[in-house]
């Protein structure tokens, strides 16, 4: 307590907030901005014997948040690069990047805004702490959207994910779906316009008076191969490592923090490096769309499923999605068998939605939606199998 | 039944008030405790089905408020009569004539309604709300009783499917019983219509916000577990 804001904070605002104290309801919003600011000073008492990690909920959500900000901050400037390359404007990196860090801050601060406003008010109506859920979330929730949406359009998804994602099942820790996805599949659902096309994804593409250069467009890889697929493997047959390579670095149309495969692996990085988010999700899905990329291949009934398995990888919101969304610790399967199960299937599932069906190029999101909601029926049988494994094997020893 | 048991009925049930008390109950409890949506969770799929827009869902609900006073009624005044190893065939029978009825009224007055509509006024006969209040209520009750049970009843469905289907049509469409409610000024400010509201799913998170609102204020429908 060294500090002297720390002391201000305990010695002359704390009193206000406890029992009795004149601000005694709105503690929670109290502790959760405190605990921002510092470690919490109050600890487990002796009896516990429960000690889970050195870390606590607030630090590893913000490992999180720190492992999405290379996705960010390519993110920004990708805005900046696809804007002056479809207006034809030569820009230094600098303009760039400010271009696009001015048309995603905005999203970043709804998105925290509206969803942080609706877990103060469940804290404070059921009187529990700010949970630190939303950190992650309210990151999630702009990388996953294209940048031309309204900001009115991101808070009523994040009140709507917080609120029906979340709170009604009691709140960080209880949701059955991935609170970010849930605010994305509202947007997709409810206002298709502003999620697909060629213009969204642009910045100042809603824009009418940006003129667009020719032969530039700013559909999605995904929404070209499934629009036109014959244009996107013949343009793609002629500079093939060039499609490959633009995917991988993420110079191409896409959600803010999607595009980026290299920026979405140094966060995967940190993530694996801290054990915060599960390799055997992560491979395993990665697995997973391989092989369905490999099946489809062999089939390869149209020109999308002769698209290479590994393309697959880099192009649209996969990455993103297994690297971060599906690794989501509450709403994936807790069982180790059953995170190699999940992962596979999501990454299955996800290629096989986005090939078979036009009307949804982001499989991604829905095979992991999907997922969230088979995810405790993998582990209720995994666990049935352990438990019918080790009857056995006491079976075989009583006898 | 002997004299003796007959003048002993009448001597313990001494003439009831239209609107006693119980009466009143009968119709009240559905609106609220006994919700036949909310808290039996009956009749659901035609709360999902017709409930983008008003004018469908208050069609629906006065066809059912219809279909189900008859059927209440006459399954009432023929309590006595219907042999009770029979009694579901006699009561659709009577349900279905009800609903083929309204059926041809409507094909005949609101042609436009009713082909929205379309296979959910068929539908009426199979609804489990009607169903469960005669084999509950109507037979083993007098007309009157009946009547009101079914009033209650219906307006209890009635009410979440416009209370719904306000919603939905409000957010997804801007317009309320088919006039625009909500202003040009506003589209023109950037605002769209709610294509998620249009979908059926939309229709289930609704009625499940009513069910939370509706259980947060009366703690007594919380089970304890």
């Amino acid at each position: 307590m060294s500090n002297p804001i720390h002391k201000f904070l305990e010695n002359t605002i704390k009193p206000n907030f406890d029992e009795g104290g004149k601000l005694e309801k709105f503690l929670p919003a109290y502790d959760a901005l405190e605990t921002f600011l510092f470690v919490p000073g109050h600890t487990t008492s002796g009896k516990g014997s429960h000690i889970r990690d050195g870390i606590d909920m607030k630090r590893t959500m913000i490992m999180v948040v720190l492992a999405m900000v290379p996705a960010l901050l390519f993110g920004m400037w990708n805005t900046g690069f696809q804007h002056f390359l479809a207006s034809g404007m030569e820009a230094t990196f600098m303009e760039t990047f400010l271009y696009g860090a001015l048309k995603v801050l905005p999203l970043v601060v709804v998105s925290y805004a509206a969803g942080l406003g609706v877990e103060f008010v469940f804290a404070i109506i059921n009187k529990h702490q700010v949970a630190e859920g939303f950190l992650v979330s309210g990151m999630l929730i702009p990388l996953c959207l294209p940048v031309e949406i309204p900001l009115w359009m991101v808070a009523a998804a994040t009140i709507f994910a917080v609120v029906i994602g979340k709170e009604v099942f009691g709140g960080t820790g209880m949701n059955i779906l991935n609170v970010a996805l849930t605010a994305r599949a509202f947007l997709f659902f409810a206002y298709p316009t502003w999620m697909s096309g060629d213009k969204v994804w642009i910045g100042g593409g809603m824009d009418e008076t940006v003129a667009y250069a020719d032969g530039s467009t700013g559909a999605t890889l995904l929404a070209q191969a499934t629009e036109k697929s014959s244009g996107f493997v013949d343009a793609a047959g002629v500079a093939y490592t060039d499609s490959f390579m633009s995917s991988f670095l993420g110079m191409i149309p896409g959600s803010i923090g999607e595009t980026s495969t290299l920026a979405i692996m140094i966060g995967a990085a940190i993530l694996l490096i801290t054990g915060i988010a599960s390799w055997k999700i992560m491979f395993s899905g990665i697995l997973g769309a391989y092989v369905m990329g490999m099946l489809f291949n062999l089939w390869g009934a149209n020109p999308f499923m002769e698209v290479p398995a590994h393309m697959h990888l880099v192009i649209g919101g996969f990455a993103f999605g297994i690297v971060f969304m599906a690794t989501d610790p509450v709403s994936a399967a807790q069982t180790s068998t059953g995170k190699y199960v999940y992962g596979f299937l999501i990454g299955f599932l996800g290629i096989m939605i986005r090939v078979f069906n036009p009307a949804y190029p982001e499989g991604i999101m829905l095979a992991i939606l999907f997922m969230n909601v088979m995810a405790p029926l993998i582990d209720h049988y995994v666990i049935e199998a352990n438990i019918k494994r080790r009857q056995k094997r006491t079976m075989a020893v009583a006898a | 039944m002997s004299e003796t048991a007959e003048a002993t009925a009448v001597v313990k049930e001494p003439r009831e008030p239209l609107f006693s008390s119980k009466n009143k109950r009968l119709l009240s409890d559905p609106m609220n405790d006994d919700n036949p949506i909310t808290i039996q969770v009956l009749g659901i799929c035609s709360a999902l089905a017709i409930t983008v827009q008003v004018k469908q869902a208050v069609v629906m609900s006065l066809s059912v408020l219809v279909v189900m006073i008859g059927a209440n009624l006459i399954v009432s005044l023929l309590r006595n009569l219907i042999p009770s190893r029979v009694r579901i065939i006699v009561q659709l029978v009577i349900v279905a004539a009800l609903v083929i009825l309204v059926d041809q009224v409507l094909k005949a007055y609101m042609y436009e309604v009713s082909k929205q509509l379309s296979v959910f006024v068929g539908l009426i006969i199979t609804n489990c709300i009607i169903m469960g209040r005669l084999e509950a209520f109507a037979l083993n009750n007098k007309p009157w009783p009946s009547f009101l049970d079914a009033v209650g009843n219906a307006a209890g469905y009635g009410w979440i499917l416009i209370a719904v289907a306000v919603v939905r049509e409000l957010f997804g469409s801007g317009k309320l019983y088919g006039f625009q409610v909500i202003p040009d000024a506003f589209y023109d400010f950037g605002y769209f219509n709610n294509g998620l509201m249009i979908l059926p799913p939309m229709a289930l998170i609704t009625v499940g916000i009513i069910i939370w609102i509706q259980r947060s204020k009366n703690t007594k429908l919380i089970e304890e577990n």
